[in-house]
């Protein structure tokens, strides 16, 4: 569904992405993680074309989506640090984006239910903390029922019951065949959500294995014991 | 594209320095044609109105507002929305914004005070300048990604286009006063917005018999029906340019 082909990107005399080359397809749940500053959000942003790639090509749906604006209507993004206006109340907030998505899509209204949202519908964002901020992030990025999920570090800031909450919507998201793209530190809260693993390093793909291959070949239970065994067969 | 408009447009509206602006332009409008006792005298000092606190004001204004949208402009770009349509929007949410200040403060009593050709001239010049330093104000902003910075920039093009360019070119008539230069500086104005929009005003108004020979000279051109259009197009222009390289940096902007 989404090729990224020979991407490089430099901020200044920074290379923060060099020769990335991946595949996501549909119904797949990918993590993309690895250290700070190793291009993960820059990758991210390459395809939601916040950032423009100075090398190389991004197709979605075989397409290339550079200045192209169309294929944004079938993803879901919620961002690392979500920033809002700040004056405008959660209620607006959640009025102007249906109004810019103009969409005639049936609206998934779970998370606005789950987390509680309508009771601080005329809050202004600037009053929210981060958490509740991060909520109303992830329910921007469902609310549009989009094919593509895009969540960047989605559970960082969220109190136990509400990334729970989070989590379970994401599985159910992919039981109905989305592609979901998730980045995050926490490798223990990656378990039960993903079925595809991409380290990435100083700008480069490390590995991009299923989590049955990963766990096979390093003779471990769980995501984040292979990932150590990984990190430390390589020192 | 309405849809994107209109959020900024009452966005603006609720915003209270607008509506100072437009206060402030009223009271100065009808006090300087209550206090003089020909429409000439307070049409002089709408003048200096106009090319001073219009221009400051929009684009102080417009510099500070694009700053401020940072994340407005974050989270339209993750929508399907195209990158010239936000910017689109708001350069014409900020000029329609600009303008419609400028039209109720002192355009209202400007028309209703002198109701002839120096009136409209005035309001139709007043908005253009609105819109310029609107355009203005894109091309500062987008240029660096520290706001103190872009302010800064955008403070120095309004002194640079008030102040400091008259300095120049009062400079350059005394250094070259030996030489016919009457004719070059007919073209030297092009390079300033307020001084294609004073020269424009000055020569609809009865003062310009006074200024002597390079006025007889701009008379001359400016006076034309020719020379008027070639001083609007040029005055459309500054509107058109600082925001068309604005919009093309703006779709490589990384954000």
């Amino acid at each position: 569904m989404i090729e990224i082909k020979n991407i490089y990107k430099k901020f200044g005399k920074l290379e923060v992405l060099s020769d990335v080359n991946l595949t996501f397809n549909k119904g797949k749940c990918v993590a993309l993680i690895g250290p700070n500053g190793c291009g993960k959000t820059t990758l991210i942003k390459s395809v939601l074309g916040m950032v423009i790639p100075s090398k190389g090509d991004i197709l979605f749906d075989q397409k290339s989506i550079l200045n192209k604006y169309k294929y944004r209507e079938q993803i879901g993004y919620m961002p690392q640090i979500g920033r809002y206006p700040d004056y405008m109340t959660v209620g607006q907030i959640i009025e102007m984006m249906k109004k810019i998505r103009n969409s005639d899509a049936v609206l998934d209204e779970d998370l606005i239910k789950a987390f509680e949202l309508e009771k601080i519908f005329d809050k202004q964002m600037r009053t929210l903390s981060g958490g509740t901020t991060q909520k109303v992030s992830a329910t921007l990025a469902f609310l549009f029922n989009p094919d593509v999920l895009i969540l960047d570090e989605p559970t960082a800031g969220l109190d136990p019951l509400a990334s729970e909450i989070l989590k379970e919507k994401i599985i159910k998201e992919r039981e109905k065949g989305k592609l979901i793209l998730i980045t995050s530190h926490l490798l223990s809260e990656l378990d039960d959500l993903i079925s595809e693993i991409i380290f990435m390093q100083d700008g480069k793909v490390h590995f991009h294995k299923t989590v049955h291959d990963l766990l096979q070949t390093t003779n471990e239970q769980r995501i984040s014991k292979a990932i150590a065994s990984i990190l430390k067969s390589k020192q | 594209m309405n849809r994107i408009i209109k959020i900024i447009f009452l966005d603006i509206l609720k915003n209270k320095i607008v509506l100072a602006y437009t206060l402030i332009l009223a009271l100065l409008s009808w006090s300087s044609f209550g206090l003089e006792d020909n429409s000439a005298k307070g049409l002089l000092t709408i003048l200096n109105v106009i090319l001073f606190t219009v221009p400051l004001v929009s684009i102080l204004f417009a510099t500070i507002y694009l700053y401020n949208s940072s994340e407005f402009i974050e989270l339209l770009l993750s929508q399907p929305v195209k990158r010239k349509k936000i910017w689109l929007s708001l350069f014409l949410g900020l000029s329609l914004s600009m303008v419609a200040a400028f039209f109720i403060g002192a355009g209202i009593p400007l028309l209703v005070n002198a109701p002839d050709s120096v009136g409209i001239m005035m309001v139709i010049v007043g908005c253009l300048i609105s819109i310029i330093f609107v355009a203005l104000a894109f091309l500062s902003s987008i240029l660096t990604r520290d706001k103190a910075k872009g302010i800064g920039i955008a403070i120095m093009t309004w002194l640079y286009f008030a102040l400091l360019f008259d300095g120049l070119v009062l400079f350059l008539l005394f250094q070259f006063s030996e030489y016919p230069i009457e004719k070059a500086m007919v073209a030297v104005t092009a390079f300033s917005p307020i001084d294609l929009a004073r020269i424009q005003i000055l020569l609809q108004l009865d003062v310009s018999a006074m200024m002597g020979y390079t006025g007889a000279i701009f008379k001359d051109f400016f006076g034309t029906a020719i020379g008027l259009m070639v001083s609007f197009m040029f005055l459309c222009l500054w509107a058109i340019i600082p925001f068309y390289i604005s919009l093309k940096k703006f779709k490589n902007k990384d954000l």
